[in-house]
């Protein structure tokens, strides 16, 4: 039995296709001074995902905060291999633009439905950045919720 | 997107690889913001170029200036040789230790020398290398209306709210970039839609003291994010040192690019004139309540109150901040289990020099020193558990980076720690 899985459209950010495992946060997130880019934690202080690593996942988070080091923090994550594989976010502003660009990962933003309300972290994600489009299909089928307009498309 | 002739000449190479590799960069920027066009900017203030451990690491065998520039500050895949920037007004912000006092820090000889270095090349490439966050202090500044291309979200929000310049917060990247070019995106805070107040603030409390000023912007960063607030309530004339805190705090608990004080900032005559005559999206009021979590927020880590360090100047002092640090000194030394360092620009430390302030302070035992700071140049002094600060912006960052408690409150509060190495703020 497959997972149910839901697609959502939004805006092409960066080209580009990538999947894997989402860490999802309702927050905002700081660059300089929130993360530590040698294993891609997060460190600010009253951060829910203090302590946990993007390295490898799909972050999908509400936006950037904070400093303006926030491209140049996410850009050494890339260099020590430490990024997102892709990004999912809800709040465009122009660290957060200017951070995915240098990271050089797929981005997409603007979905039709709220993401940090679909996404839950452990969820597998596909992120479509030349077509704009994010799949997710639920860890635990139970836990899934409908499939979108996208219907046929519950078989990956 | 839509390019001019100059554009479309930069991007096509015309004028030179470095300069098409900053278009590139900006092109591929605009798009991801999905903005079609670009705005002229005159005046940049980034960190171009600059060095570190880890960047020497990465690119050190590609070159120096050279190569930094193209391969990380401009994303680019190839080394170009770097030309003179584009705009009349180009500064580089602060660095990451002290050219002198670097020993005092902690930081290797590697990291002064190749600080130095750096510092070097920008200045030969017409950079004018002030090495602070507090560029508006070091006789860098803006004009009303003037497009810029800022990093630093406590001088982007300065420039913005006080000096009514026009900047998003650039990225190292982008105001490089913008530096070969004198192009950013023509999005956000550069339209007259983009600077219109959203939230109302009604200050419903004392707010006189620059630990008010704190607390006032680390609640507001909080409410409103990125937003735009517009405060009122706030009598009299709010100080440079005021400002420079408020703006620090929202930008840092929030996203804070932009403010306005109703009376005092130069797009709010009134407070119709901050909303342009629209509705606010929210009121919301500030009053005793709101400041004390404020306070709770800020001191949150605070645990022992014994002080190992007190440090001063974030963002980097004004003169007449480290007049009142010398000032409440008052010619004692501070306790043999704490140190005291202070931070502020090579400029201001200049007047410190010649007014005997830092002679001051180093007679109490503590240290000036420029360039950057505990945040920035990730040092304390050694064996640093708890920390008291009175800025709302280190007292957020700090405990997370070096991973240490922090007290927070006003200068007074600080000094006196560093003076008998107890912290005795109280909540408000």
């Amino acid at each position: 039995m497959s997972d149910a899985v839901v697609v959502l459209r939004g805006r092409a950010v960066i080209a580009g296709l990538a999947e894997g495992e989402a860490l999802v946060s309702t927050e905002t997130l700081s660059g300089w001074g929130g993360v530590d880019p040698r294993t891609g934690t997060v460190i600010e202080t009253r951060h829910p995902l203090r302590g946990q690593s993007f390295r490898d996942k799909v972050l999908v988070f509400r936006g950037a905060k904070g400093s303006s080091g926030w491209s140049s923090m996410f850009h050494l994550c890339r260099l020590a291999g430490t990024a997102p594989r892709a990004l999912v976010f809800n709040e465009m502003t122009t660290k957060i633009a200017l951070g995915a660009v240098v990271m050089r990962i797929p981005a997409v933003t603007g979905l039709e439905r709220d993401p940090l309300e679909l996404v839950s972290t452990g969820d597998w994600v596909r992120v479509d950045g030349d077509r704009g489009l994010v799949e997710i299909r639920k860890r635990s089928p139970e836990l899934a919720v409908p499939t979108s307009a996208f219907g046929a498309q519950d078989k990956v | 997107m839509r390019l001019r002739d100059d554009e479309k000449a930069m991007l096509d190479g015309e004028r030179g690889a470095a300069r098409q590799k900053a278009m590139d960069l900006l092109v591929r920027y605009a798009n991801a913001l999905g903005c079609e066009e670009f705005v002229d900017v005159t005046n940049v203030a980034g960190v171009p170029g600059q060095a570190s451990l880890f960047l020497e690491q990465q690119f050190g065998h590609s070159g120096g200036y050279d190569a930094r520039y193209s391969l990380y500050d401009l994303d680019s895949d190839g080394v170009a040789a770097i030309p003179e920037p584009a705009v009349p007004h180009a500064c580089h912000l602060q660095g990451g230790t002290d050219p002198e006092a670097w020993p005092v820090l902690g930081h290797k000889p590697e990291l002064a020398a190749i600080g130095r270095t750096s510092d070097q090349a920008a200045a030969e490439h017409g950079i004018r290398v002030l090495k602070t966050c507090t560029p508006y202090l070091a006789g860098f500044e803006a004009r009303r209306g003037e497009h810029c291309a800022w990093m630093e979200s406590s001088a982007v929000v300065y420039c913005n709210s006080v000096l009514g310049a026009r900047t998003n917060t650039e990225g190292r990247e982008s105001t490089s970039a913008a530096m070969l070019t004198g192009k950013i995106p023509n999005f956000g805070l550069h339209l007259d839609d983009g600077r219109v107040g959203t939230h109302l603030i009604e200050v419903d409390h004392p707010t006189e003291s620059v630990m008010d000023f704190g607390l006032l912007g680390y609640w507001i960063g909080e409410q409103v994010q990125e937003r735009i607030p517009v405060v009122r309530g706030l009598p009299g004339p709010v100080d440079l040192v005021r400002h420079k805190h408020f703006g620090a705090a929202a930008a840092s608990s929030g996203g804070t690019e932009l403010y306005h004080i109703v009376g005092q900032t130069p797009e709010a005559p009134t407070a119709e004139a901050a909303f342009a005559g629209r509705t606010p999206r929210e009121k919301i009021r500030y009053g005793a309540a709101e400041r004390r979590l404020s306070w709770e927020l800020l001191n949150q880590t605070g645990r022992s109150r014994d002080v190992d360090y007190v440090m001063l100047g974030c963002p980097h002092a004004a003169f007449e901040q480290l007049s009142e640090a010398a000032q409440l000194l008052d010619g004692r030394r501070i306790h043999a289990n704490c140190a005291l360092w202070i931070f502020t620009s090579r400029a201001v430390k200049a007047r410190a020099d010649a007014a005997g302030l830092t002679q001051a302070i180093r007679d109490a035992g503590g240290q000036l020193m420029t360039d950057t700071c505990s945040a920035i140049g990730q040092a304390v002094p050694p064996g640093t558990k708890v920390v008291a600060l009175d800025s709302a912006k280190q007292a957020h960052y700090l405990p997370a980076i070096m991973n240490i408690e922090a007290w927070f409150g006003t200068t007074r509060d600080c000094i006196d720690a560093a003076l008998t190495g107890r912290w005795g703020g109280v909540p408000p």
